[in-house]
């Protein structure tokens, strides 16, 4: 298992090598291959592009997009903008926390969902907005968040 | 091939669309219209169309803007205008094809207007609606009209003329012409695009960059995603333009991963203007080679400002640099760079297609042209739009955006994110250009509207925009990184009750030096929605500090509203004690009335919202003359 990660790791970095300005784009794939950034892969880019592991801790670290423990089976994303905000998107975050036991950035401990909030999707017309994997849900009050929630409870 | 050859192909292609005998089904799939269930509907379209073996072309558009009445289908049939229905389930599909394509019958119950030549029987004409006949599209020209994924469609429709004429002429004259058009960066700062282009043009060094700013971070505003994913090539040709002005060979579109739908538009029309030669080496046979590549961004507000988006684009942390240098001297890889914003370069190619007077024949003295405003927040038409500058500002939100909706008071307009101002109902007749906007505290910004009802409490308003800078300064400079948050932890010692005169006098002082002293635009601009509330809300913070009431019933710890249930109306349908997260309900299902326990109730008002009789109320406390008085 390790070896073999550690193959498809080098796969995806190598096209980079020795090109620092590619380390989002790098770190990037590599996330979307594995769910997020363990410390092997970071160590692994650092080495491949040719800068010292704290600019890649840095960065990981400075960029919302970035993770560096695993994610849940489903991901939930509330928008909090501007828009969604005033109409009520913190009413459904509360929702969601006591739901799901967890707060922002964390996931359950059955890996079943992770919560993020995100600034804004640019869906502002149709808040408040909550998206979980790829399904757009649109005009999301407490009782439909947990509507939704309850669709994915049992798969 | 020719550009002259290029277009008389697209044109064959669009006439033979436009003349042809098949019914037309256009439906809105850009971001918006999907999350109202755009794609159920297109495949019911499919199957239904399939299932009556009536041969249809059905084409995916974007936007055009209507975004209140989505999922939005536009049906034309041979020798009708387009109708365009509005708010299309899956189920009214079949209805639709029966009604209207089988037996004729345009059913104007469902409808929202007729576009083109004819009139239909009880339909309006879409664009004499009250939402659109204000408005002057330029920037959303072909958004919700053309097939963004076809360059054809784009071509047929005056598209790449612009480019076509630029490369013929010297860029400096292609410079004047943007500097005659008056046209200002529409990014926020309003910076004259033609300046900014001449400068770099006049940068000794011979590698230059350009870049596309797409990445819009105000939360509220979705206007540059609108037009990558409804018109991308009106971008991409001001960006060829832009490229041929100042001299760059290369070009970088920096897009939010947020946007996934915008980048995968933007990759398949960089694709088509390689196969037609609108990019690579020698273009359209002028001589000038220019590629454009895409990066993405990785979740950074910061990255919109231009040294920010650099770094990022390096692959370091985005943080800001003191300018100067600017980016026309020593920009991307210390090289002279221009950056604009996406709906700059969507108006360098409209200007280039027609002409600089005819831009400048619209908007005020100093701002000229259109802007596109995301409109959003409690209004009733919530959407995309585009207005001629200097319209009022209650033009905008009364007669495009149709005013607030449940018969509510109009409270405040936030305009220009979190780095703009609340503006209050008294100021409705200003208008809406980059000086007046600024002198009363507001910025036009990327163009985001939040409109505020009397629900919001402006306290609330303007520590929510700070939570927001506060998380998303970048930590560089100290102003910045720590001002902001002790400004923010004033603000929520107002909303708990333990505000003093004092904190008020204290944010105002900290407001003056995070302004003045923060290195890059976030932090110098973060303190206006303080600001802005602080001048004309300033009744709201003091009814916190002195009467420990939050006017609006907003703020958790002083609401003084109560939650009750009125026995006349309770149907003991138990939904509400189901909805209670403390237990705090009580009844038997049958046998209303059903009670609260005050003191367990924690005003989430989630009993509220599911209450389907009304029965549930919120007794607000006398200090309020706002909210849910009962």
């Amino acid at each position: 298992m390790v070896e073999k990660r550690t193959s498809q790791l080098a796969e995806l970095i190598e096209p980079y090598a020795g090109r620092p300005q590619e380390l989002i784009q790098v770190l990037r794939e590599i996330q979307e291959e594995l769910g997020y950034l363990p410390k092997e892969a970071q160590e692994e880019v650092a080495q491949t592009l040719g800068v010292p592991l704290s600019r890649v801790y840095g960065v990981i670290t400075f960029y919302h997009f970035f993770r560096t423990s695993p994610v849940g089976q489903h991901t939930i994303r509330l928008c909090l903008g501007t828009a969604c905000y005033v109409r009520g998107a913190a009413q459904v975050l509360q929702t969601l926390q006591e739901e799901l036991g967890i707060n922002p950035g964390e996931t359950t401990v059955d890996y079943k969902f992770s919560l993020e909030r995100v600034a804004c999707f640019g869906c502002c017309a149709l808040s408040p907005v909550m998206v979980v994997d790829n399904t757009v849900h649109s005009r999301v009050t407490p009782a439909k968040a947990r509507e939704i929630l309850s669709t994915y409870q049992g798969s | 091939m020719t550009f002259a050859q290029i277009k008389e192909k697209a044109r064959a292609e669009w006439e033979a669309l436009e003349r042809g005998e098949r019914p037309r089904i256009l439906i809105g799939t850009a971001t918006c219209g999907r999350s109202a269930g755009a794609l159920d509907v297109l495949e019911a379209f499919k199957t239904e169309l399939a299932k009556r073996g009536i041969d249809a072309v059905i084409m995916q558009v974007g936007c055009i803007g209507l975004c209140y009445a989505e999922p939005l289908v536009d049906i034309i049939k041979k020798g009708q205008p387009r109708i365009c229905y509005h708010h299309v389930t899956p189920e009214l599909v079949s209805e639709l094809i029966d009604s209207y394509l089988i037996k004729g019958n345009p059913r104007p119950d469902l409808a929202l207007g007729t576009i083109g030549d004819g009139d239909v029987e009880g339909i309006p004409r879409l664009f004499d609606l009250p939402t659109l006949k204000p408005q002057v599209r330029f920037v959303l020209r072909n958004c919700g009209h053309i097939d963004p994924e076809n360059i054809n469609h784009y071509i047929a429709n005056n598209g790449y003329a612009g480019l076509a004429k630029a490369l013929k002429m010297r860029p400096e004259e292609v410079i004047e012409e943007i500097k005659k058009s008056g046209l200002r960066g529409r990014g926020g700062a309003g910076f004259p695009t033609g300046l900014k282009w001449e400068f770099c043009r006049k940068s000794p060094e011979k590698e230059k960059y350009l870049i596309c700013n797409a990445d819009e971070g105000d939360p509220g505003a979705f206007m540059d995603r609108s037009v990558l994913e409804g018109d991308p090539h009106a971008v991409l040709e001001g960006m060829v333009i832009a490229a041929h002005a100042i001299g760059a060979r290369q070009g970088y579109v920096y897009c939010r991963a947020e946007y996934p739908l915008a980048l995968e538009r933007l990759r398949t029309a960089l694709q088509q203007m390689r196969e037609y030669g609108f990019l690579g080496e020698n273009i359209l046979g002028s001589g000038l080679d220019f590629d454009i590549e895409i990066k993405e961004g990785a979740g950074a507000f910061v990255c919109g400002e231009e040294t920010a988006l650099m770094a990022s684009l390096e692959g370091r942390r985005g943080m800001p640099c003191p300018r100067p240098p600017f980016p026309a001297q020593s920009g991307l890889w210390g090289k002279p760079t221009n950056i604009n914003n996406v709906e700059t370069f969507a108006n360098v190619s409209i200007i280039m297609a027609k002409s600089s007077d005819w831009y400048a024949s619209y908007g005020t003295g100093k701002s000229k042209g259109t802007k596109t405003f995301a409109l959003a927040g409690k209004v009733k038409h919530t959407g995309l739009i585009e207005i001629s500058m200097g319209i009022t500002l209650r033009e905008l939100i009364f007669d495009i955006g149709g005013g607030v909706p449940n018969e509510r008071r109009l409270k405040a307009i936030q305009i220009g994110g979190p780095s703009g101002g609340c503006l209050p109902e008294e100021l409705l007749d200003v208008p809406i250009d980059y000086e007046s906007l600024r002198e009363h505290g507001a910025i036009m910004g990327s163009g985001g509207v939040i409109v505020l009802d009397d629900t919001a409490c402006m306290v609330d308003v303007a520590k929510y925009f700070l939570d927001f800078t506060a998380e998303e300064s970048c930590g560089k400079c100290v102003p910045c990184r720590i001002g902001i948050p002790k400004m923010l932890q004033i603000l929520e010692h107002i909303t708990s009750g333990e505000g003093t005169e004092e904190d008020l006098v204290r944010l105002r002082e900290l407001a003056e030096l995070v302004s003045s002293t923060s290195l890059c635009a976030l932090g110098q601009t973060a303190p206006n929605p303080v600001r802005s509330t602080l001048r004309y809300f300033k009744g709201e913070y003091l009814a916190h500090i002195y009467h420990k009431t939050c006017p609006a019933g907003v703020c958790p710890g002083l609401v003084q509203h109560k939650i009750k249930i009125d026995p006349e109306l309770c149907q003991a349908c138990d939904l509400c004690r189901k909805a209670c997260p403390t237990g705090a309900i009580q009844g038997i299902p049958g046998k209303p009335p059903y009670s609260i326990d005050d003191s367990l109730c924690i005003r989430c008002e989630a009993c509220l919202e599911v209450c389907p009789f009304d029965a549930i109320q919120k007794l607000t406390g006398k200090a309020s003359n706002y909210g849910d008085d009962t």
